[in-house]
């Protein structure tokens, strides 16, 4: 098949950026969407211009460095889906699609399709660790952990932290990743002892560098390992609670 | 020829006493000195956040790198299946003493023993370090610990968390490094890769780097320097490896003086998903367990072009069952992969380019129901569905072998030291515990235990003895000569100004090893394959094209570094294997095998680990010989009939 792209160019953080439109031909259906954009790279060397810069690594889904908005969609139309797992049977002849990066105030574009999103380690540095320092810990099975509250926990750990529920949400919030983050640690017994402290100190460093939720939902819809927002609600809970379960456990009342 | 004696240091007395009374002999460094030594630790996977996380809390001042935008990239993360622990929850007579012997046997007899005990005896520590963490481990109603049995081990020792376990143990150590990060006890470089490691009369000093975003190449002292820089499965170019994982700093190593051991031990996996065309970029893995109940087959005629479903029984040749009725379709992996590019090679593959094997689920469908292999394989099955748009629920799957692991890698003694002072190598950047061949579930664990528990501990033995002494600084010469040889080939790269990209030579020279030194090897291929290789590589130096500039992101120039460097690991691999005169674990040399067909050992002449040594471009390595002594495990023949 044939396409036409409207592909986003800019040169760095501080040029305005703008569409380019390159004509992608002899595309496959099994090629995935990198690989298309892989061969537009090929062809635009061959004519001796720059190629387009995007992120990607594993190629599986699974390491979350990819993340083009296409079409306006974040990962692109398949549901449950990474940029990179997307094939281009999805695709028809003919059609135009604009590929553009992550928008969010919080995620800076470096280059092209490729933008920074250190802000998501910054919420994890503050607080999204189990303290457990090397070699003091008990044996693994004196913890006994419900099956139900570990598949919970593992649901909410499957984020792979490719920001496309902060892309896709017009606020540019990430309440998203920072709940299921929340949610992974603070539903095993191991997490406990920090969960308060956790919560408040993971939440304030959101709403430092992210806008905020008014429940647009467009997250869940973006999110290519489904992370439900069952866990922005739980966050909130524990939010609200934390302040007053932060000054309690320090004997103040 | 300068001449070098591998001291591998292994302590001495009985094999199960070994690590302990080497933690106590090694000289410590007090709590209060730790902090007077920086430590630069490159790579953020399982080895080197585990390794920078455990050293910072112990004291030390943490540099740490990684050219992903986060640590919690690496490739890492995209292990699936799960890793070992002698726990022995089971009660199936699992010990620390079996995994042990597994592994010692699984690499067929080509590793160090002392290293793989010490392995099995840490194994259960990490996964106490692992849950402490909140690794979301599987779990039983009851609330222990699940596991489940893996790579052909006669016990269930593996633990899992879905098909994500890399994922999980590596947010574990992301999150303890992240901990650290906010401490003030590491300092963090994302997007920074290592182009060259900097040695002051032999012993190493630091490291220079570029800044991926910027550009700027920068200079790093450190009192010790740890590579976990993962291996170099991407050799191949078509691999089941992440798409940047890369060579690059072990070989600027290797070339500094750190000696190559064992190039040639690449692991093949036979169940990835077949190349679909020429652009494919990467190859995926499906999980070996779809091997318990999938059948695997090809059309006993060349070139039958009919839909499997038209194919009656008496046409398929079920080969695996046919030639091992023991194992079946449960060979172990090396000749499960041998056997699919048998039948492929003989024009019996299937699919669109003819290029695989079908892995059958019809027969456990009518014997199970579809509600149970779906339970099982579901969620595999619908990964491969999004790749191929085909439903392994109504026709058979398609698979063939890929590169997936590489048992090579630097040379390191007991400590995990290269034979450079002061320069270690951890995780699958090393070449220590898995001989010729790596068993399932495995290098998760000794990446966890290279970084987590033994680095940690035998760094200090290093370190002490450098109490009181400055380092070299960065203003050194050994520092500005490097720098300014890593700008030189910044701009000679894109002075080329050749026609084709870099992704084009490493297509074409992954090409060249996947045929001679990949599944199978012979004289004949390698030799050819030694003289196309260089061949190949002079026109690439000529004509390959990289625009841009050295300054800010610039893609092309971080990959034609990274190519420059497989070509001549390419040929090192091919020289190794071409020494190696004998068939053992993932390397088999045709003209060394069984009656039966099978890997020929012989432990007369090469018990040994090859590690070689850089000579310079052009100039032949040098082979340096560490020979293997086994004392607990006796080598005996492997035989899966
Ligand atoms: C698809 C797949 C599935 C697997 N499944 C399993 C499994 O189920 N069980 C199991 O035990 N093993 C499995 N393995 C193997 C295992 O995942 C790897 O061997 C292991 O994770 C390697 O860890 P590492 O820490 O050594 O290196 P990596 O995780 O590869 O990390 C390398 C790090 O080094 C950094 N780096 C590299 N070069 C440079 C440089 N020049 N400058 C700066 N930084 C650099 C990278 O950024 C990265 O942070 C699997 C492998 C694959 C490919
Ligand atoms: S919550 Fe979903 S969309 Fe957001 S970072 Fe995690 S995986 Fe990506
Ligand atoms: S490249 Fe890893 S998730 Fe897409």
């Amino acid at each position: 098949m044939n396409l036409t792209l409207k592909v986003w160019r800019q040169s760095g953080p501080t040029d305005p950026g703008h569409f380019e439109t390159y004509e992608a031909t002899d595309v496959k259906d099994e090629m995935s969407f990198l690989e298309m954009l892989d061969l537009v790279n090929e062809n635009l060397i061959a004519d001796g211009h720059e190629p387009i810069t995007f992120d990607s690594d594993c190629r599986e889904g699974i390491c979350g460095t990819c993340g083009l908005m296409i079409n306006g969609q974040a990962h692109g139309p398949q549901k449950g889906t990474t940029t990179c797992q997307l094939h281009m049977r999805k695709f028809h002849d003919g059609e135009t699609v604009t590929i553009e990066p992550w928008r969010a105030a919080a995620f800076p574009v470096l280059k092209d399709l490729m933008v920074d999103r250190s802000a998501f380690d910054a919420i994890i540095q503050s607080g999204g660790f189990i303290t457990a320092d090397t070699g003091g810990p008990r044996d693994a099975n004196e913890i006994l952990i419900p099956k139900i509250a570990v598949d919970s926990a593992m649901d909410a750990a499957a984020c792979i932290g490719c920001g496309a529920c902060v892309a896709a949400c017009p606020n540019g919030a990430a309440q998203l990743f920072t709940s299921a983050k929340l949610a992974h640690l603070n539903l095993l017994p191991q997490g406990q002892a920090e969960r308060w402290k956790r919560t408040e100190d993971m939440v304030e460093t959101m709403e430092m560098f992210f806008g905020s939720c008014t429940n647009y939902g467009e997250c869940q819809e973006a999110c290519p390992k489904e992370i439900p927002i069952d866990f922005i609600a739980m966050m909130n809970r524990d939010f609200l609670k934390s302040k007053l379960k932060n000054r309690k456990l320090q004997g103040q009342r | 020829m300068s001449t070098i004696t591998l001291d591998s240091k292994v302590p001495s007395g009985p094999i199960e006493d070994r690590w302990t009374s080497h933690q106590f002999n090694m000289k410590l460094v007090n709590p209060a000195n730790k902090r007077k030594f920086t430590v630069l630790v490159v790579g953020t996977g399982l080895a080197g956040a585990a390794a920078a996380a455990t050293l910072a809390q112990l004291g030390y001042q943490v540099k740490c790198f990684t050219f992903h935008d986060s640590p919690r990239r690496a490739h890492s993360i995209a292990a699936q299946g799960g890793i070992n622990g002698a726990k022995n929850y089971k009660n199936d007579g699992d010990s620390v003493h079996r995994l042990f012997y597994d592994t010692v046997k699984g690499g067929d007899f080509r590793s160090r023993e002392s290293n793989v005990h010490r392995l099995a005896e840490v194994s259960v520590n990490i996964i106490d370090q692992c849950v402490a963490q909140g690794v979301p481990f599987a779990r039983e109603y009851g609330g222990l610990l699940d596991n489940r049995s893996f790579g052909g081990a006669q016990v269930s020792r593996t633990f899992y968390a879905r098909g994500q376990t890399g994922q999980q143990l590596l947010l574990g150590a992301y999150q303890a490094l992240m901990q650290q990060v906010s401490l003030g006890n590491v300092e963090l470089h994302t997007k920074t890769e290592l182009l060259d490691v900097v040695t002051k009369d032999g012993v190493a000093a630091g490291i220079v780097t570029r800044n991926l975003v910027t550009g700027d190449i920068r200079s790093w002292a450190g009192h010790a320097t740890l590579l976990c820089t993962g291996g170099y499965g991407n050799a191949f170019y078509l691999s089941t490896n992440a798409m940047n994982s890369n060579v690059t700093a072990s070989w600027r190593a290797h070339k500094k003086g750190a000696l190559f051991a064992n190039p040639c031990y690449t692991q093949i996996h036979p169940t990835c998903i077949p190349a679909s065309d020429e652009f494919q970029s990467k190859l995926t893995l499906m999980s070996e367990s779809l091997r318990n109940d999938g059948r695997i087959w090809v059309p006993k005629q060349f070139d039958d072009n009919r839909a499997p479903e038209n194919i009656p029984e008496e046409d398929r040749d079920y080969f695996l069952e046919r030639k091992y009725p023991s194992f079946g379709n449960l060979a172990p992996r090396d000749i499960a992969s041998r056997n699919a590019k048998q039948v492929v090679d003989e024009g019996r593959g299937v699919g669109p380019i003819k290029n695989g094997v079908y892995l059958d689920f019809a027969e456990s469908i009518g014997r199970l129901g579809e509600n149970v292999v779906f339970e099982r394989y579901g969620n595999l099955f619908d990964m491969y569905e999004r790749i191929t748009d085909e439903d392994p629920m109504k026709m058979p799957m398609r698979i063939y072998p890929a590169s997936h692991y590489t048992m090579g890698g630097l040379w390191v003694d007991y400590n995990l030291m290269t034979n450079i002072p002061g320069l270690y190598a951890l995780g699958e950047a090393n070449f220590s515990d898995h001989g010729a061949n790596r068993l399932g579930a495995s290098a998760l664990m000794q990446g966890l235990a290279d970084g987590y528990f033994v680095a940690p501990n035998t760094i200090g033995d290093y370190l002490s003895g450098l109490l009181g002494k400055t380092p070299v600084g960065t203003d050194d010469p050994a520092f500005s000569t490097s720098v300014a040889a890593v700008q030189d080939d910044m701009r000679r790269w894109i002075a080329v100004g050749g026609t084709k990209s870099p992704e084009y030579y490493h297509r074409e020279l992954g090409k060249i090893v996947w045929d001679y030194c990949g599944m199978t090897r012979d004289k004949n291929g390698l030799e050819k394959a030694l003289s196309e290789i260089p061949a190949l590589r002079e026109e690439f130096e000529k004509n390959v094209r990289v625009l841009g500039s050295p300054e800010g992101i610039n893609q092309s120039l971080e990959k034609v570094g990274r190519v420059a460097d497989f070509f001549e690991l390419g040929e090192l691999m091919c020289r190794d294997a071409l020494m190696r005169e004998e068939s053992c674990g993932g390397h088999f040399r045709v003209e060394h095998q069984t009656e039966e067909g099978e890997a020929k050992r012989d432990d007369a002449n090469f018990s040994f680990v090859g590690a070689w040594k850089w000579e310079g471009t052009g100039t032949t390595s040098t082979l340096h010989k560490e020979p293997l002594v086994f004392e607990s495990v006796k080598p005996v023949e492997r035989s899966y009939k």
